[in-house]
């Protein structure tokens, strides 16, 4: 059991700021840390990974400092956010080339079991050149778990994933964390983080915005009204029956469109598609008119 | 050393390095030699001193460190410039060790690339010949012996610019760039003409090794076989401590808020 700590931790570039008196304790399990873009995200990633030092405050991994000290990977896997893997290997040949820079006592075995783990053994003997980028994610996942660790720490892992690998990521995500390892992952995509139980460390503009249970605060979330543009087959019919359900709040008939006000942004997803085919209705486009994270994150600091 | 030498970075690195685009110019800078010795051996006179010229000063100046720079950088600064590194530094290898056995590498394949075609290219040339002693004309130079100086004094030459190329890569993205002003200005330019920087220079401590092998004074040597083994070998430490340093403090910048 290894707690990533984090107290008082800063970090700028010259007199701009990327990370501000952050503390948070990473506990074993799954924890998800979320921002928008440019919010400090990789900063902290790249610093408990030990690949920058706080500018000032602490930072440790099972009460050791990452930073110029490579024996915490012993404990540590790293799964970059660039995707700049070996090409020229295949990804058996990069799996256990990084089971054997861990000195692992059965290198081949190791890399076999992290390879198949990722269900990447079919394409385990192809050139990682070859791979989609859903592909090279997972081979380096497979790489970073190759030794067993502890401690995973994953950069924007859901990054060029389908849908169906996004789902097998998270439950392995899932699985590793309910066997008592302590896996970070940091991602600016909100629903990312649905499926994965646990905490999350919500940090804007460099400072850390929320932390705690990620249902507590995707209440927080789902409880703001949210604005769509609906275009339709028949729009003012539409807008008629959407009135009528309990998550719509407002429905404006403009010459765009319709612009549907809800305050349960999940259950106006549900209930629009039911309606539209109940009533014989197409649906052209349905668009969230306020989804920027940006919007997000600034409603949950304000909260 | 066997601590320092790690088999998997050195199979990654010379996999790594062979398979990019710029391998292709790592036998360039010999092909050239090659050429430019057939050329001269078949145009000029066999008792003139061109060899220690062509193969001394612009082999040890230009040839050997544009080879070493194009394969010194390209085993690090490369890996660095595309992030493949950070796969390599998640483990725990030691520091050192990426950058002994990535030097290592480096040497080899520039020993491959430059100081075997020198030795190529001395044999081809015939040796040349040298101002005779004590009067006036040329005495033909022995061929062999004055191949396998130029041989020795490149293989010195090998190990320490990678020493000084690893260590630019550690310390700057922009390592070619560098590592080309320093061979223009540094290398070419000023320690042929500025007598004291010959005690800072690279190619001087191989000429002066090659000297000492051969005793050729057309290949000018500025400095003593003893000056230029322990000058050379201070270089090498230093640099790669300096390199084994940086490497240790590699950092990946993250987004400024």
């Amino acid at each position: 059991m290894t707690t990533i700590e984090l107290r008082n931790v800063s970090r700028w570039y010259g007199n701009v700021v990327a990370v501000n008196d952050v503390t948070m304790s990473i506990e074993p399990g799954v924890t998800g840390l979320l921002g928008p873009n440019g919010a400090g995200k990789s900063t902290i990633m790249h610093m408990i990974a030990g690949f920058l030092p706080p500018s000032r405050g602490e930072l440790t991994i099972g009460h050791r400092s990452s930073w110029r000290d490579p024996s915490v990977y012993r404990q540590v896997g790293l799964v970059p956010e660039r995707d700049s893997v070996y090409a020229f290997l295949t990804g058996q040949q990069f799996v256990l080339s990084t089971a054997k820079l861990h000195e692992l006592p059965d290198p081949a075995a190791a890399a076999a079991r992290a390879i198949a783990v990722l269900d990447m053994a079919d394409a385990a003997d192809r050139r990682i050149a070859t791979y989609s980028k859903g592909m090279r994610q997972r081979i380096k996942v497979a790489a970073a778990l190759v030794h067993d660790p502890e401690v995973l720490l994953l950069d924007e892992p859901f990054n060029g994933m389908d849908p169906r690998q996004r789902l097998h990521m998270m439950d392995l995500l899932d699985k590793l964390g309910s066997e008592g390892r302590t896996i970070l992952f940091s991602s600016h995509i909100l629903e990312e983080v649905e499926r994965l139980s646990g905490t999350i460390q919500v940090v804007v503009a460099g400072r850390l915005a929320a932390s705690g249970d990620f249902r507590a605060i995707r209440r927080l979330m789902t409880s703001r009204p949210h604005v769509f543009m609906v275009r339709s087959s028949d729009d003012r019919l539409l807008g008629g029956t959407l009135i009528g359900r309990p998550a719509v709040t407002a429905v404006e008939l403009t010459r765009a469109g319709l612009q549907v006000r809800t305050s349960d942004y999940g259950a106006f997803c549900r209930d629009i598609a039911v309606l539209a085919r109940d009533h014989g209705i197409r649906l052209r486009e349905v668009l969230p008119a306020d989804e920027s994270l940006e919007s997000v994150f600034a409603y949950l600091v304000a909260s | 050393m066997s601590a320092l030498f790690n088999p998997t970075v050195a199979w990654i690195t010379l996999r790594a390095t062979l398979s990019r685009k710029r391998a292709l110019l790592f036998a360039l800078p010999a092909v050239i030699l090659i050429l430019l010795t057939v050329a001269l051996r078949a145009s000029r006179a066999p008792m003139r001193p061109w060899p220690s010229h062509v193969l001394g000063t612009f082999g040890f100046s230009v040839l050997i460190p544009l080879t070493a720079l194009i394969i010194g950088t390209s085993v690090l600064g490369a890996e660095i410039d595309d992030g493949s590194i950070v796969h390599l530094l998640a483990t725990p290898v030691r520091r050192s060790a990426v950058v002994v056995t990535k030097f290592v590498i480096a040497t080899g394949l520039t020993m491959v690339f430059a100081a075997v075609p020198e030795l190529i290219a001395a044999l081809i040339s015939g040796g040349g010949s040298i101002p005779a002693k004590g009067g006036p004309g040329l005495v033909t130079l022995d061929a062999g012996k004055f191949a396998v100086a130029l041989f020795v004094g490149a293989l010195a030459c090998s190990v320490i610019y990678n020493a000084v190329f690893v260590m630019v890569s550690a310390a700057t993205t922009r390592a070619i760039a560098v590592g080309l002003l320093y061979v223009l200005v540094w290398e070419v330019l000023l320690s042929n003409f500025v007598s004291g920087v010959k005690l800072l220079s690279v190619s001087h401590y191989g000429l002066g090794i090659a000297n000492g092998l051969v005793n050729d004074p057309v290949l000018e040597a500025g400095l003593g076989v003893l000056t230029s083994v322990v000058m050379g070998a201070i270089v090498t430490a230093v640099a790669l401590a300096l390199a084994m340093n940086l490497l240790s403090s590699f950092t990946l910048k993250g987004e400024p808020a």
